[in-house]
Parts: structure tokens; sequence; C-alpha cells
């Protein structure tokens, strides 16, 4: 292919911190073409990674040496490096400070983070520290039960990204003061729950050192996947449907279906891809997972290969978990040596093998269409569906895609029997699921209850409002779920249940709100978000967030009459559900509508 | 006497559209299907001869049974498919559409169709309030994804921002851009393989951009001009026309069209030439031409300067 490229050259620095990736350890994924123009592409991502770690922005010279190395044009490579806000196609100070100024943090004090950051050392985006370092708002960085959280984004060789949550302002001055400092860094404490060994999902957490895969095997570890090669990939499908094992990403699709199309479909080679791009603001249950669960993730993914007929598998998380991404990395390394990844897996003939690749700051990539594309190293837009990823997934192949959640919940099933795991829960609301409780709650965490429990019961495990103040609203499901008001705490929490009351699980978020909250304020922040994480691609969503966020902003400041910016958000979220390409403009309006009509937020127009 | 190649007849399919049962070979769009039926369905990135992106929305029709609308110019016909394009949400969203891209973008220079379209579906783009200001030269193109920083707005933003005149053969007004992606797949695999411009950015702040917005002459573009043959809001437009408009003296109404082959090359590239007070003002090609698909080269598109030069 005959691409041109204008003179800037890449840096030696560019230049290795490129060949290492490429030239570097072979990684599992490859994808089924020999075309120039395709075959190395899906490299982009992780290449953009290694120079934006390296040199801290990719610049013309990078994105022509990648470009010539991968043979893609650089205009398309710079449509790629611009997609993903944590890159940044001009210079920048190395270490970038990611402040969340999100829902959940922004009820633990976000605001005044980012003030005091203001007031000391200029506005975000404004280098400081002699230009060693800047800092920027952020969006949800799933680190919700321990808000505030802050990110810090580093480069320069033998870099390492690492999140501090709860910070104070005084941690934060003096790690902008040039000092920044590894030394708060989260210890991985219990969950607030009491965790026992009878939690199918969290029963490791807290307890089993999750860096070691002794301490995993010693605990149950591998037992799920040597059970999944006795009884053989169509068995293995079968106890997940007779389990009724519903995706906890948000959409409750049936899992077994969906490995019994994969599993099925003539086409080869078969993908199976781990969707740990958890980024719903409020969401951290599958973080928790993959930083104190790793193997169990690594193992269960192994047993959706075996099932789904697929060699090579992916894990696609957001960027914004560095310690989670760490942890996976280790795994992932033990596992290959203890042989249960890579060839013959237990003598069985099986060959599996993982690679981890990360997300940079986009919030649509947890759309699965858009991940595939984002793993293809194209710009993260969603595809039109159909066709679906079972068909027509990774590099057009069938592909399977899973939650985090979903796929730990494969190994109960197994190891309990799908019709003793289906016991658990009613309807298609079996086994336990993971809620993330944040906000303005007394033990913000990650919390496993069996399905059926009502909202209210959730809440009291978690101690109620915190400081014994009164309840304004939950956020149930996420920025894409719906506000819930405190006289509906007998939700069951099911999926039928949640649809009986107009609601959704979603990602399992039940976001506090205690009466002290301006609910105006998480609304705006809540458009902000949908605005600022939309791809563009389709124009109910590119434009219809846009002038959503206009109309609550009028409505605030009480421009204009209220009744007619009403009714403009409703006619936004028809279009924007009816004509939207994928589900985040589907529901980009939903918590705003709930918040309206069913909290009342704008005086009194309550139905 | 030409001789042509049969290919096995393809299975038929019958959908119902609106009521009434319709019979299409198998592989056909609802777009296509709607066509055969005489439907007027109004399309914005669709083109014949471009691979359908369905991001614009406007075809978007109602299938019984999905709980979203599907945009007919990519959604392929199944048997026993029932097709609404006249319910009251493929109305509300069409207008919506509409409304949405002419409260954020200059559609002043659109084809008659749409704006035949927009009177049709009532379009009130002004609803939204009024416009934002526009934004500085390079504003735009510097924008990083994520975190938006534009001071919270009550007014509506728009994508205005000064022309981008950086050649001698056509301009590129982005103010007119509604981001439909023809112009970067006809630079692309769909037509001129030369991928000089892409998508860039995200969200609102998504635009059609070179590698770190370079001037086009510093650029892969070749000049081809495809983008300008497929843009549908005039925001690409050739030079020629651009200075006219400027100084007040284009005028559509004294404009003839001759069609003639290009006389470059031994391919034999169907050329219309646009005249107006005897001179050429531009070159388009017809897209129902097997040869060329209205795509041209540089030669064809542009290369008749000398002509005027008497």
């Amino acid at each position: 292919m005959d691409l041109h490229f204008t003179s800037a050259t890449a840096t030696d620095e560019e230049r290795s911190a490129i060949d290492a990736t490429l030239d570097g350890e072979a990684g599992a994924l490859q994808p089924p073409t020999t075309s120039e123009r395709f075959r190395k592409r899906h490299l982009l991502l992780p290449v953009l990674h290694a120079v934006q770690s390296r040199v801290g922005w990719i610049s013309p010279g990078a994105i022509n040496y990648m470009g010539e190395r991968l043979t893609v044009p650089p205009a398309e490579a710079y449509g790629v490096a611009t997609f993903y806000a944590l890159f940044s196609t001009e210079p920048q100070p190395p270490t970038v400070l990611h402040v969340c100024d999100d829902i959940a943090c922004q009820t633990r004090g976000a605001d005044a983070l980012c003030k005091h950051l203001e007031a000391e050392f200029g506005k975000e985006g404004v280098s400081c520290a002699n230009g060693a370092i800047t800092w920027k708002r952020s969006p949800c960085l799933g680190l919700c039960e321990k808000a505030p959280a802050v990110l810090f984004q580093t480069s320069g060789e033998e870099c390492q990204d690492y999140t501090l949550a709860p910070v104070n302002a005084e941690q934060l001055s003096s790690a902008l003061r040039g000092k920044p400092s590894k030394e708060f860094r989260p210890i991985h404490g219990l969950p607030p729950q009491t965790v026992t060994p009878a939690m199918p999902l969290l029963k490791r957490v807290g307890s089993v050192d999750p860096l070691s895969y002794e301490a995993y095997c010693a605990n149950g570890g591998y037992s799920a996947l040597r059970r999944a090669l006795e009884i053989g990939a169509v068995e293995v499908i079968r106890e997940l449907s007779s389990a009724r094992l519903m995706g906890r990403g948000g959409a409750a699709f049936p899992t077994g279906v969906k490995w019994k199309a994969v599993s099925e479909a003539p086409a080869k080679p078969h993908y199976v891809v781990c969707n740990a791009d958890e980024s719903e603001p409020g969401t951290f249950k599958d973080r928790v997972i993959m930083e104190q669960d790793p193997f169990a993730l690594i193992e269960a993914l192994t047993i959706a290969g075996y099932a789904c007929g697929a060699e090579q598998g992916v894990i696609y998380i957001r960027g914004e978990y560095p310690e989670a991404t760490s942890h996976l990395q280790n795994a992932i390394l033990q596992a290959r040596s203890a042989g249960l990844l890579g060839n013959n897996i237990l003598e069985s003939g099986l060959t599996f093998d993982i690679e981890v690749r990360r997300g940079a700051g986009a919030y649509i990539c947890g759309e699965e269409t858009a991940l595939l594309n984002s793993l293809e190293g194209k710009r993260g837009e969603p595809r039109n569906k159909p066709p679906f990823p079972v068909h027509f997934g990774l590099f057009g192949k069938p592909t399977a895609i899973n939650n985090v959640e979903t796929l730990v919940n494969v190994l109960p099933i197994l190891l309990e029997g799908g019709s003793q795991y289906a016991e658990i829960g009613s309807g298609n609301s079996t086994g336990t699921r993971l809620f993330c409780l944040s906000g303005n709650v007394e033990r913000p965490g990650v919390y496993e209850i069996p399905y059926g429990a009502t909202l209210r019961s959730l809440l009291e495990l978690a101690g109620g409002v915190a400081g014994g103040r009164n309840l304004q609203a939950i956020l149930l499901g996420g920025a894409a779920g719906v506000f819930v008001r405190p006289d509906e705490l007998d939700i069951p929490l099911t999926l039928e249940g949640a649809r009986a009351a107009n609601a959704t699980l979603g990602s399992g978020v039940v976001m506090v709100f205690d009466d002290t909250v301006d609910m105006r304020r998480i609304l705006t922040r809540i458009a902000g978000f949908f605005r600022d994480e939309s791809c563009g691609q389709c124009v109910p969503c590119r434009v219809g967030t846009v002038r959503q966020e206009e109309a609550l902003y009028r409505l605030m400041e009480a421009k204009g009459e209220p009744q007619k910016e009403l009714a403009l958000l409703a006619e936004l979220e028809q279009v924007m559900k009816d004509a939207s390409i994928c589900g985040l403009g589907h529901t980009a309006s939903s918590a705003i509508s709930s918040a309206i009509h069913r909290l009342g937020v704008f005086q009194g127009v309550k139905e | 006497m030409q001789s042509v190649l049969l290919a096995p007849p393809k299975p038929m399919l019958t959908l119902t559209i609106d009521g009434e049962s319709v019979r299409v070979p198998e592989g056909f769009t609802i777009l296509q299907a709607l066509r055969k039926k005489g439907i007027e369905t109004p399309t914005l990135c669709y083109l014949e001869n471009l691979t359908p992106v369905n991001v614009c929305r406007v075809c978007v029709v109602e299938v019984v049974g999905s709980r979203v609308l599907v945009p007919s110019c990519s959604r392929k016909v199944e048997e026993g498919m029932v097709v609404l394009t006249n319910s009251e949400r493929v109305q509300h969203s069409r207008k919506l559409v509409l409304e949405l891209l002419a409260s954020s973008v200059d559609m002043a220079l659109v084809n008659e169709d749409t704006k035949r379209w927009m009177q049709e579906y009532g379009a009130e783009p002004e609803k939204f309030g009024e416009a934002s200001a526009p934004s500085q030269e390079g504003e735009r193109d510097a924008r990083h994804s994520g975190h938006h920083h534009a001071p919270h707005s009550t007014t509506a933003e728009t994508v205005a921002q000064p022309v981008k005149v950086d050649n001698d053969l056509y301009i590129r007004d982005y103010s007119k851009c509604i981001l439909c992606y023809k112009c970067v797949e006809a630079c692309g695999a769909d037509a001129q393989n030369t991928f000089a411009i892409a998508v860039a950015g995200r969200g609102f702040d998504a635009r059609i951009s070179t590698e770190f917005a370079i001037p086009l002459t510093d650029s892969a573009c070749v000049y081809c001009g495809n983008c300008i043959g497929v843009c549908p809001t005039n925001a690409l437009m050739f030079k020629s026309e651009y200075d006219m408009r400027q100084a007040e003296t284009w005028d559509e109404t004294k404009q003839t069209v001759t069609e003639t082959i290009c006389p470059y090359c031994g391919v034999g590239c169907n050329l219309e030439l646009h005249i107006q007070d005897n001179r050429i003002v531009k070159a388009t090609s017809p897209l129902d031409r097997d040869i060329t698909q209205g795509h041209l080269c540089i030669k064809g598109r542009f290369g008749w300067e000398f002509i005027n030069n008497r």
C-alpha cells in the first residue's frame, strides 16, 4: 500500500517505544488475514499507549512511524488517537493528574478538591511544578467506594500509572509540588460486607493473595476448568442454560444462548472477549474482582474459550484501571508458566491464550461493537446491529463477548451444577449479584447478595444513608439507569422486579444521594458525561446530547420557559431512544428523564 | 451486441410496507424496497456508490418487533418483515434529525430535496434557542476528547468556523459539514484509496481532518475531488465556485450542463461540464455510469482551466 507521510520523523525514544511493542513478545491475538492493510492494524492502540507513556504525547513523527510499521494511513491513526481521552496529540507535562468530578465523587467532596487545585495551581490543563505536572477533571474513574479519587497518568521510562483514593487536598498539593508519591496507594482491604466462603463471587476477595497462583489453587482455583474439561464443551453450555445465567453488564442477555451460537458458528476462528471496560459512572465491581481475584477471570475466560471453540481470548480493560491491569497480567504470566494457558492445557489438548488490551479513556468502548472496533485499531464507534458479534465479531469472526462478573459466575455454575445455581433467585434472575454502593452511604463498596433482596435491605446492609441523614434519591443502574424515590425502596432487586418498577439494575449501581445534594447539579453532570462520551457518529446522539445539556442549563438558570424546555427534553429523549445507533444514545436521557418525572427535580412537575 | 453474464436468480422475499405486500430479491435493503415501491425516503449519508454508514439516521423506519427504529439504507430485508414508514415515531425521528442538524450546521446550500424534506417534516431548528458564537480558526481542530471545557452554555452550540482555503482547487467549509462520512469513504477504500482524511475527535467535536489538521497541500490528497462529488451540503466546493459565490457572480439559473467524455486518457470517463457565461465553472460525473460511478481523477475534475485562458 502506497502511503503518504509528511516529513516529520520520530525521535529515537518514540521509535524504540514503538519497536519494543511490535518486536517484543508477540501477543496472543492474531487476525485471520494476510492483507498488509489489516494484518497489523489491531496493534495501533498498544503502540499509541507505548508512545503516550514513554514521551507523554503522540507527535506527528510518531504517527508517521507507527503508520509505516503498521500500514495505517497517518490521517486514520490521528483519527484514532484523538478519539481517546488518555492520548494527547499535543505536548503536555509528563504527569497528568485526572481528578474525578463525576457524580459519586461529587457527593464526597470532588468539587472542593477541584476548587482547591484551581486556587493553588491554576486552571485545569495549565502546567504546574515547573511543567512537570498538570491536572484535569475526569469522568468516573471507577473508584467510587473510595471517593474522591484521582488517577496519575505518568510518562517516561519505566513509568507506571496509579490511582489514589480516597485523596485529600494536602496529598494532592504535595503531589503537584513535584513529589508524586505512591505512598497513599490504596490498600486493597476487605469488602465492607462480611465475606463468607458461601459467597460464590466474593469468597476469595480480601482473604486470598491476588498475586499468587498457588494461593488461588489452594482456595478452589482451577477446579471449575477441570470440571469443564471433564464434561465437555456441549455440557458446559448446557449447564449455563440450566443456570439461566444472564449477562451482568447491563443488557442481561442469556449467556448460554450467546456461547451456543458462537460454538456452532461455521466461520473460523472463533474469539472470546472479556469486556472489562467498566466505565458506567458508579460501577466498580469488575475492578474489585480483577484486582482481588484476577485468576478467577482468567480461569473463567479459559472455560469460555473451551466452550466456544476459541483459541484466542482478549481482556479489554479500561485504561483507568492500572492496578487491575497489572494484577491480570501477573495472573496470565503465572497461569501460562503453570501450563494453564498455552498448548495442551491440563493434558486435554486444549490450546488457549489470553492477551490484555487497554482502553484509553472512552466510555463508549464498553459497548460491545465499539469495543471490537477499538480492538481492531479503529475508532471506538459502535457498529450497526445486526449482524451481532456472535456471527460477525472481532475481525468479522464469531465472537463471544462477556462482562467480567458474567464470566466469573461460570465458575460456581460448573462447580455446583446449573440447576443447583438456579435455586437461588427466581425467574431469569438466578444466582447472586454484585452491587456497587456509593455516594452518601455509610459503608460504600461492592456487595454480593442473592437476587431477590429488596433495595431497602441492601441499603440497610450498607449501613443506610451516611451520617443518618435523610435519603433524597437513589440512582439505580448507573448514569444510563434511573433515579428512584425514598418511597420506592421495596423494589425487589431482580431483573423482573426492576423492570416492573420501570427501572433497571443496569451494571449494579446503587448510588445514594442524601437531602443535602443539589440534584440539578447531578443532572447537569450526567448530561455533560453523555455529551463528552458520545462517539459522535450518529446525529441523534452527537447533537442530541449537546441540546439536552443546554436545555438543562437553561432550566437551572431559569432562562426561558420551563415548560418549553421540558417539552424539548422529552422530544430529545424520544429521538435518542428511537434513532441512535447504540445503547449510549438510547439511554442518554434515561436518568435525567426519571429525575424530572419521578423525583420532580424541576419545580413540581412530578407526575 | 453486448453479452451479459447471468447470475443465478436470487430467491424473492415478501415483506409488508405500510400495509401493502412487496416482493424483492434477497439481499435488498429496506431502502431499495421502499424505492421499488415508490416511497420517497429522505437520506443524507447514503449514496449509491458508497458503502452505507447509516450515521445520519434520517432514513429510519419502524420494523414491527424491533425495539428501536432501523436505518433503511443498510438493514437487509427479511422474509415477513413488517415495515412502517409513516408512523409517529418515524415522523418524529426524521424531523428531529433534520432539526438537530439544521440547528448546528449551516444548511444553506443543501440540495433541493433536503430543503423540501425540512418543510415536509415541519423542522423548526430555531426551537433549540439562539446559536452560540462561531469558533475561531483552528479551535475546533484542537479540541480534546473527554471533559468539554466550553463554558456551560445555554445557547445552541454549532460547528460554525472559518472556511479552510489552503489550495487552488477546492475549499473546505466545515461550518456546513453534517459529518456524513461520505468524503472519508470516497477518499478511502470506496473510491480513491488515498486516505488523506479521516474522522478525528469525538462527540460533537468530531470532525473531518487530515493528520494534525495539516493543510491539504502537505497531506496525502491527490486532488481527485471525489470528496466534493459526494458532499451533500457543499461543505466541500470547487474554488472556482467558491470565488464566484464570494463575488456574488455564481448563478445556477444561467448555467448549462454539457455531458461529454474526458479527453485525457483511454478510460473514457463521463464528464458533466457546468458552464456559466461561456466558461466552465465546475466538472462533475454522473453517478449512474458504469465507468466512473461518479468518480474522477484530478485531470477530469480540475484539468480544464486552460480552456478558460482565452
